[in-house]
């Protein structure tokens, strides 16, 4: 009985799987195609491999390298600067709550639900009048907005699994606020501190849709450099695919390494 | 080494608790130590011992009255800057620090020199027998080997207060027994004034030179264990301290004011209590610990209570009898080789210099000629 309900949730995975994986798939098959069978109506499988779209792609004037600094230098800065903000808030709202902390962490993650189309007008407006169209710290700014929350969030429930006794230990061992934080209990949180970082760091470098509006050459990501393939003189599938790629790779690979840490820092604390 | 003082403490954590009782966690406390005394503070959980000693440590801030150690009132002043070191009742050792890290922490924060704080370390793991645990981590250490940590992590900072917080109740029962006696030597060695919660009476009488004896918040009664033991102030004393508890009955005083009269049980009590006119021909509560009873045949003693055995637990060096009398149960120790069985009748006697007796109303303990007890 066990073994057939193990069996059956082993093949509703594997179906999940190979859904969820399948887009991933078809871009690396369609990356390696030539423009003229990736664009065929009847979908090849089979085909000889053509590295092609990828040399088109990194070439000097399509400016992947450009692109990709965009997307390193936006997304790492905002992750410190985020995580720079994010504990400091948190470690005020875990060790010192006031009466309305908890309204404080709602409302932060409320403004989450707000669509990001909506503030798109205001922002643009006062973008374009304090000059930051088109300029990474920009986009750094918006990307510190969009993920603090969630950051906070994160950070605050890591301190929140401190044993208060720790806290107290320390204090009474005669520690001050900040050797407190900075030598009890920031060690301790650090594999939330890690995966709070990574987690920042994955949602700024994909974020296409302010990369998309608030950038055109100067500080556009690889977002940017994806669209660039939708001209107009048409669609170029295969080198679009390539550019993708090329775009999804180095955070897959880091995801990949990051695995375990990142199960580690989503779950600490649930299973105690 | 300092002298603790503290003038009507409380705690009162204010309207926000629906329940009054639970708002006002410790009431009107007050205690003045000597230096380097070794004080128990024990009671039912609940009881505020916990909240008290974290007052001391500045962990909570007392809502009333002052706290001085060795004359400066501290109730101002935060938790580190009070020269006062504490054992948690989870060691609460840092995860990331080895055990010499752990131990030199506040000393290196205090910024004393590195190769003082490797010896102030180093004469404090080898009072504690710890020398070897040094670079391990708190995971890789046994439950009692973290004790010893946490003791070390205190003894190390050379404080002017210890507080320790049930600091063996989450060892086994042989490994607290040795850390009772550890602990005890420790402070011999040391002098350091110390303040000790527990809700064990086994450990508080061990250990304690005086002991607070606390319930709902106020203080019962503060005294050596003999006095508590031998003269508790009142009923609940009486039932806290000692194990098996004290046995109670309800007597009517006679006329005389010597006899005292059950519905089965009778007694007479010893000249030496000083029974008042007031209490002629009411009722009393009478206690008797379960060590003093003692089995008998002659019906016709001056103390007698009967009744048939219900429970029998032979513990090798003594025999542990229950019984029913008058509505109340009874618990007696008996000699070991005693060849009771259960439903047998017994006469139970004692000496009546060893009844305790206490106003059925207030609960309090008639006064003695002799004792003179303090009433905290």
């Amino acid at each position: 009985m066990e073994q057939k309900s193990s069996l059956g949730l082993a093949v509703i995975g594997w179906l999940v799987a190979i859904v969820m994986f399948f887009p991933i798939l078809w871009m690396v098959l369609t990356a390696l195609k030539t423009e003229q069978s990736a664009f065929s109506m009847v979908p090849e499988f089979v085909f000889t491999p053509t590295l092609e779209s990828f040399k088109t792609a990194l070439s000097q004037n399509a400016g992947y390298w450009h692109y990709a600094f965009n997307s390193l230098f936006t997304s790492v800065m905002s992750t410190l600067i985020g995580l720079a903000l994010a504990i400091p808030a948190a470690y005020a709202m875990a060790f010192y709550p006031s009466k309305r902390t908890d309204f404080t962490l709602v409302w932060m993650v409320s403004t989450k639900f707000i669509p990001a189309v909506g503030v798109l007008i205001p922002i643009f407006l006062v973008y374009k009048t304090l000059g930051l169209i088109d300029n990474n710290w920009g986009l750094i700014a918006l990307f510190v907005g969009m993920n603090l929350p969630i950051m906070v969030w994160m950070v605050y429930s890591y301190f929140k699994d401190v044993p208060k006794d720790i806290v107290e230990a320390a204090e009474i061992d005669g520690a001050s606020t900040l050797a407190t934080m900075f030598r009890v209990i920031l060690p301790l949180a650090l594999p939330g501190l890690a995966s709070t970082g990574l987690l920042a760091l994955i949602l700024a470098w994909n974020e296409s849709f302010w990369s998309l509006t608030m950038a055109d050459h100067d500080a556009a990501t690889l977002a940017a450099f994806i669209a660039s393939f939708k001209s107009a003189e048409g669609l170029f599938w295969a080198k679009m695919s390539a550019a993708s790629v090329m775009t999804v790779a180095p955070i897959i690979v880091l995801g990949w390494f990051a695995q375990k840490q990142m199960v580690r820092g989503l779950t600490f604390g649930a299973v105690k | 080494m300092a002298v603790v003082e503290l003038k009507g403490v409380a705690k009162n954590y204010g309207g926000a608790h629906k329940n009054a009782k639970a708002a006002n966690a410790v009431e009107n406390f007050n205690l003045t130590t000597r230096d380097g005394e070794f004080i128990v503070l024990v009671g039912p959980s609940g009881c505020g011992k916990s909240t008290t000693m974290r007052m001391i440590a500045g962990l909570e801030a007392n809502t009333d009255g002052e706290i001085r150690i060795d004359g400066r009132d501290v109730s101002q002043v935060a938790a580190r800057d009070r020269d006062i070191a504490m054992v948690f009742q989870s060691y609460a050792l840092y995860p990331h620090m080895t055990v010499y890290d752990n131990m030199a922490f506040a000393l290196s924060l205090k910024k004393v020199p590195k190769n003082e704080i490797e010896q102030r370390v180093n004469d404090a793991a080898g009072i504690l027998d710890i020398t070897h645990l040094l670079d391990r981590k708190p995971r890789a250490l046994s439950g009692g080997q973290r004790q010893r940590v946490a003791l070390g992590r205190a003894i190390v900072r050379d404080p002017q207060v210890f507080l320790m917080d049930e600091p063996l109740s989450n060892l086994d029962a042989m490994l607290r027994v040795d850390m009772r006696a550890e602990i005890i030597k420790l402070h011999r060695k040391l002098g350091v004034t110390t303040f000790y919660v527990t809700h064990d009476q086994t450990e508080a009488m061990t250990m304690g030179e005086r002991i607070v004896v606390m319930r709902d918040g106020h203080i019962q009664q503060i005294d050596t264990p003999n006095a508590l033991y031998h003269a508790p102030n009142n009923v609940f004393v009486a039932g806290f301290i000692g194990t098996p508890s004290m046995n109670f009955l309800k007597m009517t005083l006679g006329g005389d004011g010597k006899t005292l009269t059950g519905q089965t049980a009778h007694m007479v009590a010893s000249s030496e209590r000083q029974l008042i006119e007031a209490h002629k021909g009411r009722d009393l509560m009478v206690g008797v610990r379960p060590e003093h009873l003692i089995l008998t045949t002659d019906e016709t003693a001056a103390n007698v209570i009967k009744g048939e055995i219900d429970v029998v637990e032979p513990l090798g060096s003594v025999t542990m009898v229950q019984l029913e009398v008058d509505g109340h149960r009874i618990t007696a120790q008996l000699e070991g080789d005693t060849s009771v069985r259960m439903g047998d009748s017994i006469v139970l006697t004692c000496d009546s210099a060893r009844l305790h007796l206490f106003d059925a109303d207030t609960e309090q303990a008639l006064p003695r000629h002799e004792h003179r007890t303090e009433t905290a």
